[in-house]
Parts: C-alpha cells; sequence; structure tokens
C-alpha cells in the first residue's frame, strides 16, 4: 500500500487532468483508477466516498477530497506552489480562475453537437485572443520575470502551460502575436518534472475523442 | 472613502452576492458602484480596472480583484474564516465548492424563459434535496458541532447559510426532513454581524426582477438566451 494520491475518473481529461498537470510539475507520483461503467461508478457512490456524487476524488492524506478547486487548491498549498504569501495567492487564484474559465470551453467542447463545433472553435479562439493571453503577454513582459507571480514557478505557470497546449491543439499558431506566451511555453516545456509529463508513456492523457465521449455519457447518464 | 473595500457590481445578487455575505459576517465594512449603464462599464474597461473585463470587481488593500471565488478566498483568508491549516481549508473548499454549484443554478434562474424557470426550479429543489443538503445533514451529524469546519466559524457557514436561503426562496419547506440544518440556520442567523446583515436596510440585495435582468442584459450586451440545466 503506497501513500501516493490516488486518482478516480474516467480514462480521458476532462476536469481531472488540471490535476494531474499539477502532481506532475510538483514532480509527485500517483496512482488512477479508471471509472469505465455505470456499475462502478454506482458503487462508489452507495460507497459514500462522493460527498456530492460527482468525481473528480482524490485521495490524499487521509482525505477524500472532491471539488476540483479543492483538490488543486491543496495540492498547491501542500508543494508550494501558492505563493509565498497571502497576496501572491491573491494573483495566483485570479489567474487560476481565469484560465479555468478559457478551459471550460474546452471542457464542453467534444460534447457540442457537430454543427456547433466550428463556432466554438471561433468562439475558443477569440477568447483567447481577445481576452486570456493578452493579460498573461502583459504580465510576462510588465514584470519580465520567468514565472507568473512572484518570480517563482507557481500553480498558475502550470496552469497556463496547460490551456496554452490545450488551444494549440484546437487552433495551431494561435500563439502568434504572444512572444511573451512562447517564450514562456518554451521555458516551462523545459522544466524537468513538466518535460517529463509531456513525454509518452506519462499519466498525461490525449486529447478527447468519440470514445471518450461515449463512456462519459454511459456512466454518467441521468 | 479610502480603507474600505468597494464592490463594482451591478446592484443586485449576481456572483457579487457571496462576496457581500462574506464581507458582512466578518463584520467589514464596504462601498458599493452600480454598474447602471454601458458606458460605466467601457470606462472601466477602457481603465484596465477588469482584468478579464468582467466583474464582479473588488478594489482591496491595493489590488483591483476579479473573479469571484480569488475574491472570497483572500476574504476569507484575511478575516480568519479559512480554517487553521491546510487541511482544514481543504474541507472548508470542498463544501464551499458543493454550495457554489448549487447557487450557480439559481444564478441564471432569472435569465430563462418562463416556461425554463419552472424546470429549473424543480432541478433546483431536487439537486438541493438529494445532493447537496444531505452532504452537510451528514457533517453536522457527524461531528455534532456548531460549524461546519474545525469547531469554528468559517467561510463554509456563511457560503452554506446563503445556499440555505437562496433555495428556501423557491421553495420555502425544502428543509423539512433536514434538522440539523433546520438548527444551523437559526444559530447561525442569529450570529450578530448576519443577523445584521438579514435586516432591512443592509447591503444583502432582494431576489433578482426583470428590472435587474434588463440592467444586467443591456451593460453586458447578453442578449442570448441563458439554457436551463
Amino acid at each position: 500500500m503506497s501513500g501516493k494520491p490516488r486518482l478516480t475518473y474516467l480514462n480521458g481529461r476532462g476536469r481531472m487532468e488540471p490535476v494531474r498537470w499539477l502532481l506532475a510539475a510538483a514532480g509527485v507520483e500517483f496512482e488512477e483508477i479508471f471509472l469505465e461503467t455505470r456499475e462502478q461508478y454506482e458503487k462508489l457512490i452507495k460507497d459514500g466516498v462522493l460527498m456530492f456524487q460527482q468525481v473528480p476524488l482524490v485521495e490524499i492524506d487521509g482525505m477524500k477530497m472532491v471539488q476540483t478547486r479543492a483538490i488543486l487548491s491543496y495540492i498547491a498549498g501542500k508543494y508550494n506552489l501558492y505563493g509565498k504569501d497571502l497576496k501572491e495567492r491573491a494573483l495566483i487564484d485570479m489567474y487560476v480562475e481565469g484560465i479555468t474559465d478559457l478551459m471550460q470551453m474546452i471542457l464542453v467542447f467534444p460534447f457540442s453537437p457537430p454543427e456547433a463545433k466550428e463556432k466554438n472553435i471561433d468562439s475558443i479562439k477569440e477568447r483567447a485572443t481577445n481576452r486570456y493571453f493578452p493579460v498573461f503577454e502583459k504580465v510576462l513582459k510588465q514584470h519580465g520575470q520567468d514565472f507568473l507571480v512572484g518570480n517563482k514557478f507557481s500553480w498558475a505557470d502550470v496552469q497556463l502551460i496547460e490551456a496554452i497546449l490545450a488551444v494549440e491543439e484546437k487552433i495551431p499558431a494561435v500563439l502568434s502575436g504572444f512572444p511573451q506566451l512562447q517564450a514562456f511555453k518554451k521555458r516551462m516545456s523545459n522544466m524537468p518534472t513538466i518535460k517529463k509529463f509531456l513525454q509518452p508513456g506519462s499519466p498525461r492523457k490525449p486529447p478527447p475523442d468519440e470514445c471518450y465521449v461515449e463512456t462519459v455519457l454511459k456512466v454518467f447518464k441521468k | 472613502m479610502a480603507g474600505k473595500p468597494k464592490l463594482y457590481y451591478f446592484d443586485g445578487r449576481g456572483k457579487m452576492e457571496s462576496i457581500r455575505w462574506l464581507l458582512a459576517a466578518a463584520g467589514v465594512e464596504f462601498e458599493e458602484e452600480f454598474l447602471e449603464t454601458r458606458e460605466q462599464y467601457e470606462k472601466l474597461l477602457q481603465d484596465g480596472s477588469l482584468l478579464f473585463q468582467q466583474v464582479p470587481m473588488v478594489e482591496i488593500d491595493g489590488m483591483k480583484m476579479v473573479q469571484t471565488r480569488a475574491i472570497l478566498s483572500y476574504i476569507a483568508a484575511k478575516y480568519n474564516l479559512y480554517g487553521k491549516d491546510l487541511k482544514e481549508r481543504a474541507l472548508i473548499d470542498m463544501y464551499v465548492g458543493g454550495t457554489d454549484d448549487l447557487m450557480g443554478f439559481i444564478l441564471i434562474f432569472p435569465f430563462l424563459s418562463a416556461e425554463d424557470k419552472e424546470k429549473q426550479r424543480a432541478f433546483i429543489v431536487e439537486k438541493a434535496t438529494s445532493r447537496y443538503f444531505p452532504a452537510y445533514e451528514k457533517v453536522l451529524k457527524d461531528h455534532g458541532q456548531d460549524f461546519l469546519v474545525g469547531n469554528n466559524f468559517s467561510w463554509a457557514d456563511v457560503h452554506l447559510l446563503e445556499a440555505i436561503l437562496m433555495v428556501e426562496e423557491k421553495k420555502s419547506d425544502v428543509l423539512t426532513g433536514f434538522p440539523q440544518l433546520q438548527a444551523f440556520k437559526a444559530r447561525i442567523s442569529s450570529i450578530p454581524t448576519i443577523k445584521k446583515f438579514l435586516q432591512p436596510g443592509s447591503q444583502r440585495k432582494p431576489v433578482p426582477d426583470d428590472k435587474y435582468v434588463e440592467t444586467v442584459r443591456r451593460v453586458l450586451r447578453m442578449y442570448y438566451n441563458v439554457k436551463a440545466n
């Protein structure tokens, strides 16, 4: 029996992917249980391990944690990726929340009908290039440091590199016009723990495909 | 006047209400600037005051904070409503996550068509009584303490009371079958700062009406239809 955090989710990105990113970035090994059937999910509910009957679930330090943000905040706090004081934490929280809003559009994308997909890609591109990326481009330009907050690697940096890569999968040239973010992407990708996570064979999950969507609908059907 | 947090939002609940609740519960006086026109909003945008072009925005301690969750976390920590350590904070974050999801269903309610409103009301009550209230009822029953986390008043208690009252506005007897929550509601409502906030004349905002919806749509140019859950 290990002391490693144990993640319970589907075998795909969804709401668990930021947790995988953050643990990996912190150099923390973890185990995963993949939900494949409705029965597995119903058993979890019956066993009373899902406080709000939902996954993600992360078993960590004796807690059965649910609610993605709560899980991420705990990991960030535990592994010193949450700034040095309340004000740095406030900045990290603001940046992470903004990025999460952008990622939400990508999260729901696989579940939109085929005829809406092109429009949705345009919306993602619009938001990324007009609302979110300019903010982080400016932050990096203004302080000229390697990391978003407090001249130190934090949860905000991990969240941003994840988002950049996710958006690029949909819109490959999205970073043209954002030189700071291009340099940031390169820097983050070269950090040892992140570089490892970006290599084949890591716990990183591939972009959601039809099989993933099918599994989600099957496991969580109402 | 300098020193007090200043809230920028519409004159209504929306995403700012939880912030009003938390500041009030912490006994912190605050000022408010209400967005009534598109021009006001555009000025805030031009001034660069809104990091992601959105409200809520709260000026506090020299920062122009946006993102409701970030603002709430900052206030909770600053006023010692965030538990005593990382694990208590984790519990508070989990509990607040749940009440946030529940209040999210109510947040969109005023923007729904009349027909969707009835569907949504049923949905809210169903989720409250089968998913959320049972979870908090169990927490309180299991430890038998007055507050959700660490035997100490915290953000989680404020958020849960706010959620309970909001659901009750949709169905007044919704706490039937939840004796712990009934007692919790009575207890937390009588905490002096909260009692004061619940009285007429406080900065608590009323249930959103058509005028509120009109203002939001006009200021944000948000004319699309919102879907029910």
